[in-house]
């Protein structure tokens, strides 16, 4: 049978390798227009063995099905908490593709790259007046580089001090890249545990000479603002250290409170969750990384600064933590983020904050007492609830899994682990009462089923393209690669 | 605001569901001595009109290479896009989505990413890829931990001075603060790694030996020698190859004997974009699968028996080994892999091997052109589409003085090599017509006679 | 659950064997439930010296990573060849194919501080 065989109109499809025909071909190539040479015989490969053979039509019936069994932002609502997957303006995909954005070489001189350096100067302004950092770096690729980065920072500044400090505080609710972020700067992970929020006694008690500083997500990962936060930040200072931010959530902030302003050093940004900009199927983000005036020579290069008459690179910073990267950041990102803010404006912004926690709290109020609610103080941007009130041997998989029957993509599960069977729910501002509404229903018909007809739940999901996959066999014989 | 579809009256049951009575009140967890007291001061909304006249504006200034005869490479490649790689890409259900975490409702995804795991292997010679990471220079940062990782007890690492600088810089980056002790290898008169040297550099620490392929300046390295010595005293070879175009016609580093095989996948489609965002590629042997980083798709079957792909082998990553994790990477570049993979299928077996071949003859008429001009030399040795041009005069002030004639002619190499003060780095490629390089002749004469 | 009565438990779920100065180890049955499926376990190199109460190799399933810990010291003088192949043998079998490795012991004292079934028994309830 052909390779569109499927149910009804969702096609199956080979890979690549499998569709290839010898002697198709999809692409177009002008005459070459000078003497045709070849390099020395003995440095030439033989051919691309395996290499698809695929003509122009075939490619984009080949990736056009395939992007017909994802599921996106404009598929429709896509809660997974931590994520803030909003939508992504159609404007930011437009300006970030005009050609003296997307055709700009990075080695172009600074006097030919004007208008890129100040759209990055502009940007590092309005991300600095979000989060109250004086200064702000654009180069890290990711949260997870902007966090590497950051406490790189944060060494730096120790040894430029002269201070050996060896330990980072990282509280159990945290992502598990700010652990894997201090550990590649050389330092040893101390967890402290927490209750839901963080107390200044654990991290008084946990504070001594040889710690460098303290990660902390704020709001956390469960949704709730720190509420102790100045008096950490000052102990951790008091005794010497600095306090750095995951900034995963400053979705929760915008316009109400600044993470510069109370006591955090160091911050990243995630410009993929705040900021619009498109998550791509897992990336590229944007990691942007803004600290307090002390941290400000340690920055990694280039920075983009403002001098007479325009703005360049600056690469002559002695005291830098080096780069991270080539170049000078996710620039075609940035330009995203910055479209993004000139449409929303500052007070967008804080409505933007507004709406995100508002949805949030709508979805908690519908669904407590259907969902076991661990955490009951005031929660902001997102809500976590776990499977203990769930019947009949049913766990969060399930209901993640049933979720897809309904059209609706999962949340975040499993995660934070301090929660048993997490089920992370951030809606974003931009998701309306209607949707929210649609959402809730489904879940609270999904418990209901967990209740009357548990095999629902664990045989879920049985609309979508694929039932649920083997993992373990995945993992067991590892099959990375088509081979022929 | 038109992203946010809230109307008065929807906010107003909302908060009645919730029993508060402003949306203020849902703040109350935030301490007032958190609060901000005033409004942000960032200039209010821009309609979508006014905000493209902005951006414009600004684009406005940059020097496109549409509008450039441009002779830059250097780690970023102008290479021409095919209309199909933006039309798929622009799909939303690829562009909107997230991390595969929910492999169901994701095998366009995890399809993708399979296929790009696969062509990178067929590529480079290698037998597993990852899903990628951030770009080149990364990517080879993230190649010594792995060797570093592997070897345990050797905390060495040589990196080739003819390696792209900002890969050295970006490793030196990583390894900031990890008891790493890096040495350079020196580079010949002809720009390739000093094998002699690098010979005597080894000992039984060395964990990876770190060259280009090609290198910085262009030249086509001898991996194999590199490999041997290499291998020689234990350690572990990593090729960085920032121009992968290259791969299409110069036998593989896999073939040649490398162990890691990272690299900048940009030229495959994705735009130039000052920089970023691009692609690193990584790929290994089977012996070291279980230390890469990043992610990997695999393939596996479902309930019903139909093939299909999940992430797999995650416990290496950070979200379950949290510190003692294969590297801190929380994504890849899953739109830009998509890219290279439209890119690939697209030029397919012959169509990539007939464009390297047209890159490499027109960089070699640009070469042989040149190096007859008076007061012109050429790096001897083998290149691919880029080469080191020396200079009778500061190859910075031969740079703006090309300018004037709206060309931007090579990268002066004097900034990362302060010996290389008359150094110019020319790249070409197919998107430089031979009357583009016959006027890069000319000018340079220009200034010569 | 299944817990043998002739072999000695740890707190960190390993099983023991004493055969002479021979001890065999193995994960027991609680700890392979609660691991869930086994897809990959990383041993020690014959010749290697284990010390009682560290870690010696590691148990993944799909999305958890567990150390197993050397319930006494000593050196390693076989290890289950089959286990990189079929991991899934901790599961089937824990006591007998999904053993682990075998070690000649340096320190008979730490057998001491071994818990008797009943002992493991009541721990994994209490």
């Amino acid at each position: 049978m052909s390779g569109t065989e499927g149910r009804g109109l969702v096609l199956e499809e080979k890979l690549l390798f499998e569709s290839s025909v010898p002697g198709r071909v999809g692409y177009s190539l002008a005459d070459l227009d000078v003497p045709n040479v070849l390099p020395d015989e003995s440095l030439i490969r033989s051919e691309l063995t395996g290499f698809p053979e695929l003509s122009e039509v075939d490619v984009i019936r080949h990736y056009t099905r395939l992007s017909t069994w994802n599921y996106g932002v404009d598929s429709g609502f896509y809660p997974l908490g931590s994520c803030t997957m909003k939508y992504n303006p159609k404007i930011n995909e437009k300006t970030a593709r005009m050609p003296g954005f997307a055709e700009l070489h990075p080695h172009s001189p600074d006097s030919l790259s004007q208008g890129a350096l100040e759209l990055m100067y502009e940007l590092q302004i309005a991300l600095g007046e979000v989060s109250g950092f004086p200064a702000i770096t654009l180069q890290p690729a990711a949260g997870a580089q902007g966090e590497f980065a950051g406490m790189l920072m944060i060494r730096a500044y120790h040894e430029s001090r002269g201070e050996k400090r060896s330990k980072v505080l990282i509280p159990d609710t945290a992502h598990g890249t700010n652990p894997a972020s201090a550990a590649l700067c050389g330092y040893d992970v101390v967890p402290i545990a927490s209750d839901g929020l963080l107390s200044a006694s654990a991290v008084a008690e946990a504070m001594s000479d040889d710690v460098a500083g303290l990660m902390i997500t704020n709001p956390n990962t469960l949704g709730l603002y720190e509420q102790e936060i100045i008096e950490i930040c000052r102990i951790v200072h008091a005794g010497g250290g600095l306090v750095y931010c995951d900034g995963a959530n400053l979705n929760a902030l915008m316009g109400i409170s600044r993470p510069g302003d109370i006591g955090i050093d160091v911050m990243h940004f995630n410009l993929h969750k705040t900021f619009s900009t498109p998550h791509g199927g897992g990336g590229p983000g944007a990691g942007p990384v803004g600290v307090v005036e002390a941290l400000e020579p340690f920055m990694p290069i280039p920075r983009v600064v403002k001098v007479d008459g325009g703005y360049r690179l600056d690469c002559d910073r002695p005291q830098s933590i080096g780069r991270v990267k080539a170049f000078a950041g996710h620039f075609g990102i940035l330009v995203r983020a910055y479209t993004y803010i000139l449409a929303m404006g500052g007070e967008g912004l804080k409505r933007a904050t507004e709406l995100a926690v508002l949805n949030a709290n709508y979805v908690r109020a519908r669904l407590e007492g259907v969902f076991d609610l661990p955490y009951k103080q005031r929660s902001l941007h997102e809500v976590v609830f776990s499977e203990n009130n769930l019947p009949n041997d049913c766990h969060t998989l399930d209901v993640a899994k049933r979720l897809i029957d309904y059209g609706f993509h999962p949340p975040t599960i499993y995660f934070p682990l301090v929660i048993k069977g997490a089920l992370m729910i951030e809606p974003t501002e931009t998701e309306s009462k209607q949707a929210l509404d649609e959402f809730c229903d489904a879940l609270m018909a999904i418990a209901k089923e967990a209740q009357d007809n548990p095999e629902l739940l664990k045989q879920a999901p049985v609309r979508a393209k694929m039932r649920r996959l083997d993992e373990t066999a995945a993992a067991r014989k590892p099959v990375l690669r088509w081979e022929a | 605001m038109r992203y946010l579809p809230h109307t008065d009256n929807d906010i107003q049951q909302m908060l009645e569901t919730i029993s508060v009575d402003r949306i203020e009140d849902l703040f109350s967890g935030i301490p007032s001595s958190c609060r901000l007291s005033r409004p942000l001061d960032i200039a209010s909304a821009a309609a979508e009109s006014e905000l493209v006249v902005r951006l414009q504006e600004l684009s406005g200034r940059n020097a496109s290479v549409s509008d450039w005869d441009a002779f830059l490479g250097g780690g970023s490649y102008n290479h021409f896009i095919p209309a199909v790689v933006d039309h798929l890409v622009s799909r939303s259900e690829f562009y909107t989505a997230y991390t595969p975490y929910q492999p169901e409702i994701s095998q366009g995804t995890l399809q993708a990413i399979f296929e790009f795991q696969t062509l990178i292997c067929q590529l480079t010679g290698m037998d597993i890829a990852n899903a990628s990471m951030y770009d080149g220079a990364s990517a080879c940062a993230e190649a010594v931990l792995l060797a570093l990782r592997c070897a345990r007890k050797r905390n060495k690492v040589l990196l080739s001075s003819a390696l792209h600088p900002q890969y050295r810089e970006t490793v030196r980056t990583y390894c900031r603060y990890l008891q790493v002790e890096i040495e350079e290898i020196p580079y010949t008169e002809s720009f390739a790694t000093d094998l002699e040297t690098l010979k005597g550099q080894l000992d039984d620490q060395v964990a990876a030996v770190v060259a280009g392929y090609p290198n910085y300046f262009g030249r086509v390295e001898d991996v194999a020698a590199l490999a041997e010595v290499t291998h020689g005293q234990g350690a572990r070879l990593i090729t960085a190859v920032a121009e992968p175009l290259a791969l299409a016609l110069f036998k593989s580093p896999g073939e040649l004997g490398a162990d890691v095989v990272v690299g900048e996948g940009q030229s495959f489609g994705i735009p130039l974009s000052y920089g970023g965002p691009g692609i690193g590629f990584f790929a290994v042997k089977k012996q070291d699968m279980r230390a890469l980083p990043g992610r990997l798709v695999g393939e596996t079957v479902d309930q019903d028996g139909k093939r299909g792909y999940v992430l797999t082998l995650a416990t290496r990553e950070q979200h379950i080994r949290r510190e003692r994790a294969t590297s801190n990477i929380c994504s890849n570049q899953g739109m830009c892999t998509l890219i290279v993979g439209i890119y690939l299928a697209l030029h397919g077996k012959q169509g990539l091997r007939l464009l390297a071949e047209q890159n490499y003859a027109k960089a070699a008429y640009a070469r042989q052109r040149i190096a007859q001009l008076k007061g012109f030399q050429v790096m001897q040795g083998e290149s691919f589409n880029e080469f080191v041009v020396i200079c009778s005069e500061p190859a910075a002030d031969l740079r703006a003085r090309l300018e004037q004639a709206q060309i931007l002619a090579g990268i002066p190499l004097v900034s990362d090599y302060p010996e290389q003060q008359r150094s110019l780095l020319v790249c070409v490629t197919e998107q430089n017509s031979r009357e583009q390089i016959d006027r890069l002749v000319t000018e340079l004469a220009g200034g010569a006679a | 659950m299944e817990f043998p009565e002739e072999l000695k438990y740890t707190e960190e779920h390993e099983w023991v064997s004493l055969d002479g100065d021979i001890v065999t180890i193995g994960v027991t049955d609680f700890a392979q439930d609660q691991l869930g499926d086994v897809v990959f376990v990383e041993l020690p190199e014959v010749g290697e010296q284990v010390q009682g109460g560290k870690p010696f190799g590691v148990v993944e399933s799909v999305k958890a990573v567990s150390d197993v810990y050397a319930p006494v010291s000593g050196e390693v003088i076989e290890i289950n060849d089959a286990l990189p192949d079929d991991p899934e043998l901790i599961n089937n079998s824990p006591y007998e194919e999904g053993w682990m490795l075998k070690i000649r012991l340096t320190t008979p004292a730490e057998l001491e501080e071994l818990m008797s079934v009943e002992a493991y028994q009541d721990f994994i309830e209490g």
